[in-house]
């Protein structure tokens, strides 16, 4: 989509491109967000961590629309943003693959990719009667899977619910990688993925960043998390514990933080 | 501590020379399975095979049922539900229901009379009003669901009462007589007037009907917000997340169908002649709309079914009910018969759903 000439090296200093402060967010009596801080910068993958009910989740659906946070702010590129939906997200060209997928079983493949913003026949039929581009939104559809190579699907208008649940995956992120033209966000891609498959999902992801495009990360898997990852944000309790470097600490440093077993040393000295 | 990093993905080696085949099923497809895949990728086969077989027994039992006339007075008198139908569909897939559509139907028919004798505001005004009022009912109905986040059955079952109500305090139940509308405002019974080619009545209600059926398949199917109309029904979560703005598509939903609705209503002065606060589709076209939906194989789960099958399960109670009548039978023989028709329905949707690709 929106090529960015951003560049394969990333520039992993400088300004954030997405940038949150503060964040709060509550559900009755749980305080899922407790003054959470995040930094996203241009061209990088920046992996998120944590334990079950850290606030990971929140976290990337504050950043994404699906939920608004109670206080805190949200800057892209240096502006302040509010987005009242995913949809608002989507319009500053911020994609995201839920855990849950957030596809309507029932529909094609083609009907979920495009689904919100369905292209319209050129001419009469689409401005005046609103008719759909189907062959057009087909096509598509059909080159970003066969770019992920991810899957054996043989028909474009299959429904959701037909497929496995790794295709189903495969077809979220294709729809996110398609799309996003500032951020794109992933929530546990490879959860539902063979070894070749989730092998098939880091290269995208790599792809996606050499198009200068960032990547959020969301992964319990630490072998894939070190693999790609340029930097590493840990959240625990709700907020930012702290970033790490992959190549600065081993997978068990990383666990022992997210758990609370050890103590980074900035926040240890900080503290 | 970077060596660790290196071979994390040591096992992925593995991966080299591997086999590229998937698991398959070598099951034997039998007749049965294939059948039942058909029908899940072509909801409304079923509402049509049952349409035909019946069509066919009571042409056979009866001489007289294949006549033009026979099948002219068939249309005649599914356009009400028809139309209902359609309003009930659209909220149906959207896994909601809606108790109120045979009301709002009679108070657009009253408020429009009403508006006319009663203030003498030209029939065409009164006519657009009542329109809006429908619109507006329905509107509510959305409201109600989509930001109070109350049950559709709860909403609609009050709504119903509430404006069944209110249709026989602001009429005083008082009928509008068929002469004096012929009379002074014909355009309330427009629906009523009919062509006659070959001698076969054919009202006007009848093509709105099916170009009301026409349209709304074709705004499901071939528009986006049509398919955010299913993607609501299905998986309203996922469809929000994906971009749908749901409560927006629902409170549209619930007011066209009320729009639908007050359709109904004018239909209704052109089909009865008079205007009546008590008029039995207040109280039966619910009733009568959700058995055609549901004969028509829409699922009241939300998200499939086709405006097609509705139109097919209209037909194939207005066939029971005139093929039943012209052999002779007890007429409650109809409703014995339907009854097990939606049940039978209902057990298909399920059977249907287990399919596989």
């Amino acid at each position: 989509m929106d090529q960015k000439g951003i560049g394969m090296n990333a520039n992993i200093s400088g300004e954030p491109l997405l940038k949150a402060r503060g964040l709060v967010k509550r559900y009755g009596k749980v305080t899922a967000l407790d003054h959470c801080d995040f930094d996203l910068m241009p061209g990088e993958i920046l992996a998120v961590i944590g334990d079950n009910g850290a606030g990971k989740s929140s976290l990337i659906k504050a950043l994404s629309g699906a939920v608004q946070p109670d206080e805190g702010e949200i800057t892209l590129e240096g502006k302040p943003v509010r987005f009242a939906s995913p949809l608002d997200a989507r319009g500053y060209g911020i994609e995201c693959v839920y855990q849950t997928l957030a596809m309507s079983p029932a529909l094609s493949i083609a009907d979920n990719m495009f689904m919100g913003r369905e292209l319209r026949k050129p001419g009469i039929m689409g401005k005046w009667l609103r008719k759909l581009d189907r062959p057009a939104m087909e096509k598509f559809a059909r080159e970003k899977l066969t770019e992920l190579g991810l899957m054996t699907i043989q028909n474009i208008n299959q429904a959701v619910e037909t497929l496995s649940g790794g295709q189903r995956q495969g077809v979220a992120v294709a729809r996110a990688a398609a799309f996003g033209s500032k951020v794109v966000i992933l929530d546990e891609p490879t959860a539902a993925l063979g070894v070749k498959e989730s092998r098939r999902v880091l290269e995208l992801i790599r792809d996606v960043r050499s198009r200068g495009i960032p990547i959020i990360l969301i992964s319990h898997n630490m072998p894939h998390v070190f693999e790609v990852a340029d930097r590493i944000h840990i959240h625990r309790l709700g907020r930012r514990l702290c970033v790490i470097r992959p190549d600065d600490y081993s997978m068990s440093d990383a666990v022992a933080f997210m758990t609370g077993a050890k103590v980074p040393d900035e926040v240890a000295t900080a503290a | 501590m970077s060596s660790d990093t290196k071979t994390a993905a040591g096992y992925e080696e593995g991966l080299q020379g591997a086999s590229d085949k998937v698991a398959e099923f070598h099951e034997q497809k039998t007749a049965l399975k294939r059948l039942q895949h058909w029908l899940h990728m072509t909801p409304s086969a079923v509402p049509m095979i049952v349409l035909v077989a019946a069509i066919i027994v009571f042409g056979l039992l009866s001489p007289n049922f294949f006549k033009a006339v026979t099948l002219s007075t068939i249309l005649q008198q599914i356009a009400i539900v028809g139309i209902l139908g359609c309003a009930q569909s659209l909220v149906v897939l959207t896994a909601g229901i809606d108790l109120s559509v045979g009301a709002i139907a009679v108070f657009s028919s009253v408020l429009m009379g009403q508006f006319t004798f009663r203030y003498g505001i030209p029939a065409p005004v009164a006519i657009a009003l009542g329109l809006a009022a429908g619109t507006a009912m329905g509107f509510a109905n959305g409201w109600l669901v989509a930001r109070i986040k109350l049950p559709p059955f709860i909403v609609t079952l009050g709504t119903w009462q509430i404006i069944l109500a209110a249709n026989y305090i602001y009429s005083a139940n008082e009928t509008i007589r068929s002469s004096a509308i012929a009379a002074e405002a014909p355009a309330l019974q427009f629906w009523g007037y009919s062509i006659q080619p070959g001698g076969v009545k054919i009202l006007y209600a009848v093509f709105l009907m099916v170009a009301l059926v026409a349209i709304l398949a074709y705004v499901l199917r071939h528009t986006a917000w049509g398919r955010h109309v299913y993607a609501v029904g299905d998986d309203p979560d996922a469809a929000e997340l994906a971009g749908v703005r749901t409560r927006r598509v629902l409170i549209q939903v619930y007011a066209l169908a009320g729009f639908f609705c007050a359709i109904a209503g004018w239909v209704m002065i052109g089909r009865f002649g008079s205007v009546s606060p008590s008029a039995s589709t207040g109280q039966l076209g619910n009733i009568q709309s959700i058995t055609a939906v549901v004969i028509g194989g829409i699922s009241l789960f939300g998200g499939r079914g086709s405006i097609v099958g509705m139109f097919f399960g209209a037909l194939i109670v207005g066939v029971f009910e005139m093929g039943l009548k012209m052999v002779g039978t007890d007429p409650q023989w109809t409703f014995f018969l339907i009854g097990l028709l939606i049940i039978l329905a209902v057990a298909v949707d399920q059977w249907i759903r287990k399919a596989s690709a």
